[in-house]
């Protein structure tokens, strides 16, 4: 491989769990399947984040007693610790949701379980 | 909230409605010194709230907040709204277990909402767009008891989790090519390269798709059908937060550098498609609040319309001036008219649904015999949605078929015949279930109880008000607005100096 796609390996792993994830929430009939396809956007939303903050030959930007090298990018990973806290939140809020929905109508599949139509 | 609640139930209440009230007030006043004195910004952890640059960087660094005259509108709409739903739910909620999670929950969202709105920061943006999705999806979702609404609830919370990971990726992007996140100083920044082309693309369907406009407005009526009716209403000013957002990364993080032709454009086709997609999907409900939901799709159609002729235009100096600024004026006045109507119309049918316990407008008949003062206020605000005058929705309306006239004919044509179709829709429920025979069943129904009153006469006399005297809202609320979306330059020099 070339160079630029040896650098560009995170980003070419990220467009491809993205797809395949888009392609789960879009496709997948069980309910349970979808989340598992947004916990996958998720990941992959959070690789990036992480991913593009990287500096060749960086340490970890931890400030206290720092050697005197380049570090990488440390705001990238305040986000990502962020939305990694939101996206916990988010799945287990849907989780609960379909557990709601399996009570109520016996299955967890998305047309089975449609009560609202039009 | 849950320790008020141990307490007493009504302590919890008085917290929570003094609480919003005291919101109401603080916005208000701020409201007052943003029309004398143009923008406020703070910055967290400064020494000074006005320094976004520290003395030894040279590109702000740190998270603010800023209000200027567009934000300080949509804070006075969801503080009203999120108000007058409280004030609603204490009757409504009555009979309900786990009331402390829901004023919690309402709390949470409505402190989501007015930080989404506020902020000058755009990760600041995705983490309370994201705190007001999660607590919106709970809250649709909290009458677990009916079969639906957890239906509704994790539609609501899917779409809005993928909404909010689309704006993630986007940050990811425009942080990647400028190492900025300060709104202001991005727009100081931008150059329209292909990466920003994917980023503005990635937000405005990001935010289309929180919004409910169509393609992405499946998740609308349900939602806005299974929750409680307080906060149904509470969502619609979720909803038209995130407009807020579109509105302001068209404006001010884009603004003049990208294609505005192309993108205006593209606004205006949604906006009619959800105009006409909404109002005859309308047409053939048979549940009362699914129905108003609909034509809140119709309604969120004719804000793109208006703000998208303005976008359109605005490279266009005698074109903006001439029609531009007075469909923006339109669009963003139809926001708080909106907000508003759709309110009472939400309001009056969630009465309906507390005193006979369904939606379905086949069962309902005659209702009107009892529920008098509602069925009174149900018209008004079906009035008020159809645009006719001496209501607001006429005040509004007419700016947007005037000013759209003269863009292109046949939009204003359209955007006619659809106002046209929703007087027929609600003429069709008013008569089904208000008037008529009174079917036996529904003869011992009393009139709401009195906090359901209260908040909906509030409504009622602000639409009329604002139906009276729509010079008030243009001259101090909406052209400071819509001026404030426009001057892009004066956006960036007040916050990050003049760069």
């Amino acid at each position: 491989m070339t160079a630029s796609a040896l650098y560009n390996i995170p980003f070419i792993a990220v467009a491809i769990i993205e797809s395949i994830a888009l392609f789960i929430i879009i496709s997948q009939r069980s309910l349970i399947k979808v989340v598992m396809g947004l916990g996958l956007l998720a990941s992959g939303a959070n690789l990036f984040i992480v991913a593009l903050g990287y500096r060749s030959g960086g340490v970890a930007p931890i400030y206290t007693n720092l050697p005197q090298q380049a570090v990488v990018l440390p705001v990238p990973q305040a986000l990502t610790l962020t939305s990694i806290v939101i996206a916990v939140a988010t799945l287990a809020l849907m989780l609960s949701m379909i557990i709601h929905i399996y009570r109520n109508t016996g299955s967890t599949d998305a047309e089975k379980s449609r009560l609202m139509k039009g | 909230m849950p320790i008020a609640g141990m307490i007493n139930s009504k302590l919890r209440n008085t917290i929570a409605i003094a609480g919003l009230l005291f919101t109401e007030f603080l916005v208000v006043v701020l409201a007052r010194d943003i029309y004398l004195n143009g923008l406020h910004m703070y910055t967290l952890g400064a020494s000074s709230p006005e320094i976004t640059t520290p003395a030894k960087f040279i590109f702000p660094v740190r998270i603010i907040l800023e209000v200027d005259s567009m934000n300080i509108f949509m804070a006075l709409i969801s503080s009203t709204i999120a108000l007058i739903a409280a004030i609603y739910s204490m009757a409504s909620m009555k009979k309900e277990t786990g009331q402390d999670k829901f004023y919690f929950l309402t709390l949470l969202l409505v402190s989501g909402m007015l930080g989404m709105e506020m902020t000058g920061d755009i990760f600041n943006m995705f983490v309370f767009l994201e705190i007001a999705s999660i607590s919106g999806g709970a809250l649709v979702a909290f009458r677990t008891r009916y079969a639906d609404s957890p239906e509704g609830g994790l539609k609501y919370i899917v779409v809005s989790a993928i909404a909010g990971l689309m704006v993630l990726f986007a940050i990811g992007l425009l942080y990647s090519q400028y190492d900025l996140l300060n709104i202001a100083a991005l727009a100081n920044a931008i150059q329209y390269t292909t990466l920003d082309k994917i980023a503005l693309a990635l937000l405005a369907m990001a935010f289309l798709m929180k919004l409910g406009s169509v393609p992405m407005h499946m998740w609308l009526p349900d939602a806005y059908s299974v929750a409680p009716t307080a906060i149904t209403v509470i969502l619609l000013a979720n909803s038209q937060a995130s407009m807020y957002a579109l509105f302001r990364t068209c404006f001010s993080l884009f603004g003049l550098t990208m294609n505005v032709n192309t993108l205006g454009w593209m606004l205006i086709i949604l906006g009619v498609l959800s105009m006409f997609i909404g109002v005859t999907m309308a047409v053939l409900q048979r549940d009362i609040k699914r129905l108003i939901a609909y034509n809140c799709i119709c309604e969120s159609g004719f804000m793109l319309l208006g703000v998208g002729v303005g976008l359109a235009v605005l490279d266009n100096p005698t074109a903006l001036a001439t029609y531009g600024f007075q469909a923006m004026t339109g669009g963003i006045f139809h926001m708080v008219n909106h907000a508003l109507f759709e309110g009472l119309l939400f309001l009056a049918a969630g009465v309906i649904f507390h005193r006979i316990g369904t939606r379905n407008l086949n069962e309902m008949g005659g209702l009107g015999h009892g529920l008098k003062f509602t069925a009174v206020l149900f018209l008004l605000g079906a009035f008020a949605s159809s645009g006719l005058p001496p209501l607001n929705g006429f005040a509004s309306k007419i700016l947007i078929y005037e000013s759209v006239y003269h863009f292109n004919p046949v939009l204003a044509i359209i955007a006619v015949i659809v106002s046209i179709i929703t007087l027929a829709i609600f003429v069709k429920v008013f008569f089904s279930a208000f008037t008529g025979q009174m079917l036996p069943k529904f003869k011992e129904i009393k009139e709401a109880p009195k906090p359901m009153m209260i908040s909906m006469t509030i409504l009622s006399g602000i639409i009329i008000l604002f139906g009276l005297f729509p010079g008030i809202v243009v001259d101090w609320l909406a052209h400071p607005a819509v001026n404030a979306l426009i001057n892009q330059a004066s956006y960036i020099n007040a916050i990050i100096g003049g760069r």
